[in-house]
């Protein structure tokens, strides 16, 4: 394979090309309720060509992978009628390797028979939890094997495993519905998702506790959000604005993320990378053959770096962070988070309770999403805070809040960091890439809330 | 695809195969300038089999061995529930008039030109805009065959011009923009350039507004972006049949205000979201869901409206697996209430014209609550300026069950959905105090 991509590589009049074949088999299981509503296998061959001329892109994707050149040829065509200056792309060293997917215990080798029992189970624990009137599962786990090839002489196959695994339970009363989720993922690992017998009970309990929960008063808050909240806080709030492709061409958004600038106090650090291993955003090289890295976005409150492709960072004088992902063969690379955090500070969340007079504690994850100023997440548990103990539960809450104030008002940082693994970010069409994101408990002052 | 079924005929007792192959080239700006030019071609193949009374599924993109693939459902039907149905023998299927030929006339250079003159106009409205846009076109061809004789097959084609720009600030970030999709090719960049003209326009001084319920218009871009999502969900004949819908038990009933009607039509000519038939081949029809306040019909897959003891609405959809229910196009009635006689009756209120996140609340309960992406206040009638910092949440029972009025004029968004503007009398809003 690797001389049949290297001769289609060969003698085209282009400052880049770059090949991607994809094999996949993925595994989808659906309940709804007590109906198991799919289980079903999608096996998919694809490939794309993308080629940079004269600072142009063109990308051709397709399902059939005979007539390469010609494909090629049409990607470097397409370049062409964009390309008018000259391009800039970051150097790296070429790279010949062949990566394994290290798994524990591969989901895809797991029997049907045997997925389907674990999720009767936990299906049977909602089911069966009083005032609960059905239940969502959505499990799926795929084997992916990836290989690129460039003009620069790299050649890299990727084999790589996910799972992901999202439970719902819904319950009904005079009309009113409610629902908690729980989502868990893993990067080829099927035992992450056994044993969750109590943690479904549970949450099956607390939708049911919802029903009766009052909705919280619009306004702002002080607010205390878990390690699972936090993690998307980190990750939309500014993980997002990290990206440089959406700064690099936008000489006003330069401007306001300068590094060097100050965005939260000094016991604030929020880190990316892939190269932290065996989590769901983690790789050994990106969809540019980059090796991953960890790359620190902010430390001690201050700007330092950002989140590149090549192409990005050679265009902002900077170095690449192995940040380029596609969600598969359909996509050119873009950039995308990996593994996003928040490092632990030193603060116990008793002390971080203790001096709230009225606040909001909000758990758990259920969506978020960015404007790059604007951020708004949900937690899907909620409790008061007063006079520093946990009150009463509420009903799940919106937050919402401009980047550029929020971070600065993180006033205290906890030292449970914990990492969460069921999210799946989308960027544009590109979506469920596989993140994680966590954090400690942390305590933000003024959070805006939305009201019921 | 013949070869597909045979094979599996000789296993099973019904089969199904549906294939589905597209071309697409779009074309990107990013930064107000052309970025990027791509051709997108796919083709996939998916096996649906009925055997044992239980449905196997599989699918393939890109080319498969047809005895791997019915191996691969073969592999799925024993965990999988009780088939309801039969696949559909011989329908008859009315033309709809969804492929223009025309696309094949269009050439990247006119595309570019397109978005060229897109950017250019609203840079001179508003010099230091930074747009991004694409500009895409495609053909679609679908081709469903099963065991019980039943056949149909169709091309679409499609076009769509879309537009996203941010103008920034200091620390101050607004976005603006619009999109238009039709089956035949978009020549004029103006429906665009005028709306987020109008944005623009509307959202050029920042003023505050207070903590407290008000008054709420919703453009249609924020009847689609607040209040969509939970009613889809509510009209889904699946969660109607899981019980988790707050409309279930509610047909006949009247729920919301009699001045609102919304339906759900695949005919409509040259719509991205209509089609001869449906992805299992149930023709396609137009089906009232809310006839002037009252519940009238959910929508509808084979295997659902089965289980339901009711017909398919053909909405049998697939998004990567098996069918279901999904809406075409969404229609909501339009009223007689023109927008300027929505904003003079307001003395203190707020225009929602984007409302972000609003989908990740309590979508079955109704309950929605988001950040103002883009809004106007209005004072004494009049838009006096675009607000911040500001989110609203409510209920769309409550918001729908009494309208103050809806709006006389109607628009499409995004393709999906024409909607006119809808005047809320009241609804909670909170915001920094400063």
């Amino acid at each position: 394979m690797r001389d049949e991509l290297a001769d289609v590589l060969k003698g085209h009049n282009a400052d880049y090309v770059e090949i991607r074949l994809e094999e996949s088999q993925i595994t989808r299981i659906i309940y709804r309720g007590e109906r198991l509503e799919e289980v079903g296998t999608t096996s998919s061959v694809g490939g794309n060509v993308r080629a940079l001329v004269k600072d142009g892109w063109g990308f051709v994707s397709f399902n059939h992978a005979d007539k390469l050149r010609d494909k090629v040829e049409l990607a470097i065509k397409q370049a062409r009628l964009v390309g008018k200056e000259d391009s800039k792309f970051s150097q790296i060293e070429p790279v010949v390797d062949i990566v394994i997917a290290k798994t524990k215990r591969n989901p895809t080798t797991v029997p049907l028979a045997s997925k389907k029992q674990l999720l009767d189970e936990y299906n049977d624990i909602i089911l069966s939890t009083p005032k609960i009137q059905t239940s969502n599962i959505g499990y799926h786990d795929s084997r992916r094997k990836i290989t690129f090839a460039n003009s620069e002489g790299t050649y890299i196959e990727q084999n790589k495993l996910d799972l992901n695994l999202r439970l719902t339970a819904i319950a009904t009363e005079d009309g009113q519905v409610q629902q908690i989720g729980l989502s868990l993922g893993s990067q080829g690992d099927f035992s992450a998702i056994e044993g969750l017998q109590d943690q479904v009970r549970e949450m099956a309990q607390r939708a049911v506790r919802l029903l009766s929960a009052p909705h919280a008063k619009g306004g702002e808050y002080t607010v205390v959000l878990d390690p699972v909240l936090a993690g998307v806080f980190a990750h939309e709030a500014f993980g997002h604005l990290s990206e440089s492709d959406f700064v690099y061409e936008n000489q006003r958004l330069c401007d306001i993320m300068v590094l060097g600038r100050r965005f939260g106090d000094e016991h604030l650090n929020i880190v990316d990378g892939a190269a932290v291993p065996g989590l769901r955003g983690s790789y050994k090289y990106d969809d540019e053959g980059v090796p991953a890295a960890k790359t620190y976005l902010i430390r001690e409150g201050i700007l330092e770096s950002r989140l590149h492709s090549r192409e990005t960072a050679a265009k902002m004088g900077e170095m690449p962070t192995g940040n380029a992902r596609a969600l598969n063969y359909v996509f050119p690379p873009i950039v995308r988070m990996t593994n996003t955090f928040i490092e632990p500070g030193s603060v116990s969340l008793e002390d971080m309770l203790s001096d709230i007079k009225e606040g909001i504690y909000a758990k758990d994850w259920y969506g978020g999403t960015t404007s790059l100023e604007m951020f708004t997440f949900s937690a899907a548990e909620a409790y008061m805070i007063r006079n520093g103990k946990l009150a009463e539960l509420l009903r799940p809450v919106v937050l919402s809040g401009n980047v550029f104030v929020t971070l600065n008002n993180i006033n205290a940082i906890g030292n449970d960091l914990q990492m969460s693994q069921g999210g799946g970010c989308g960027k544009g069409q590109q979506v469920p890439l596989p993140v994680s994101n966590g954090s400690p408990h942390i305590r933000i002052r003024r959070c805006l809330i939305g009201g019921g | 695809m013949e070869e597909i079924l045979s094979r599996a005929k000789k296993v099973t007792e019904q089969a199904e195969v549906f294939q589905i192959s597209s071309k697409r080239t779009p074309v990107h700006f990013q930064a107000n300038r052309l970025k990027q030019i791509q051709t997108k071609e796919s083709a996939s193949t998916a096996l649906r089999l009925i055997k044992g009374g239980k449905i196997g599924f599989s699918q393939a993109s890109g080319f498969i061995e047809p005895e791997t693939l019915v191996n691969m459902a073969m592999e799925t039907y024993q965990f999988s529930m009780p088939a309801k149905f039969n696949f559909p023998s011989s329908n008859v299927y009315s033309q709809i008039d969804i492929f223009d030929p025309q696309i094949d006339e269009v050439t990247i250079d006119d595309m570019v030109e397109l978005g060229e003159k897109l950017i250019t106009a609203m840079r001179q409205h508003t010099p230091d805009i930074l747009c991004e846009a694409s500009v895409t076109k495609g053909i679609i061809s679908v081709h469903i065959i099963n065991s019980e004789g039943g056949e149909a097959s169709y091309g679409k084609s499609f076009f769509d011009l879309s537009l996203e720009g941010v103008l920034i600030q200091n620390d101050d970030m607004l976005f603006v923009g619009d999109s238009q999709s039709s089956c035949r090719p978009i020549f004029n960049f103006k429906t665009v350039a005028k709306e987020v003209t109008r944005q623009l326009e509307l959202a050029k001084k920042i003023v505050s507004i207070s903590t407290k319920s008000m008054p709420v218009i919703f453009t249609p871009r924020g009847v689609a972006s607040a209040l969509m999502a939970p009613l889809v969900s509510a009209f889904n004949g699946k969660i109607v049949l899981d019980g988790a819908s707050p409309l279930k038990d509610k047909r006949g009933e009247k729920v919301f205000d009699e001045n609102f009607s919304l339906w759900d039509d695949a005919t409509l000519p040259y719509q991205i979201a209509s089609c001869p038939c449906d992805d299992e081949e149930v023709p396609s029809q137009r089906t009232p869901l809310i006839d002037h306040g009252v519940v009238s019909q959910f929508l509808y897959d084979l295997q659902t409206a089965a289980l339901a003891n009711t017909q398919s609405t053909g909405n049998g959809s697939r998004h990567g697996g098996l069918p279901t229910p999904s809406p075409s196009s969404l229609i909501i009635g339009e009223g007689d209430v023109p927008f300027r006689d929505m904003v003079k009756d307001i003395k203190q209120g707020l225009i929602i014209d984007q409302l972000m996140g609003a989908e990740q609340g309590n979508l079955l309960n109704g309950d929605f609550s988001g950040n103002v992406l883009l809004g106007y206040k209005v004072e004494g009638g009049e838009i006096v300026g675009r607000v911040k910092d500001t989110m609203v949440s409510g209920n769309v029972y409550q918001v729908l069950k009494q309208l103050e009025a809806v709006g006389q004029e109607t628009r499409w968004v995004g393709g999906l959905l024409r909607t006119p503007c809808l005047y809320c009398p009241s609804l909670s809003v909170a915001t920094k105090a400063g």
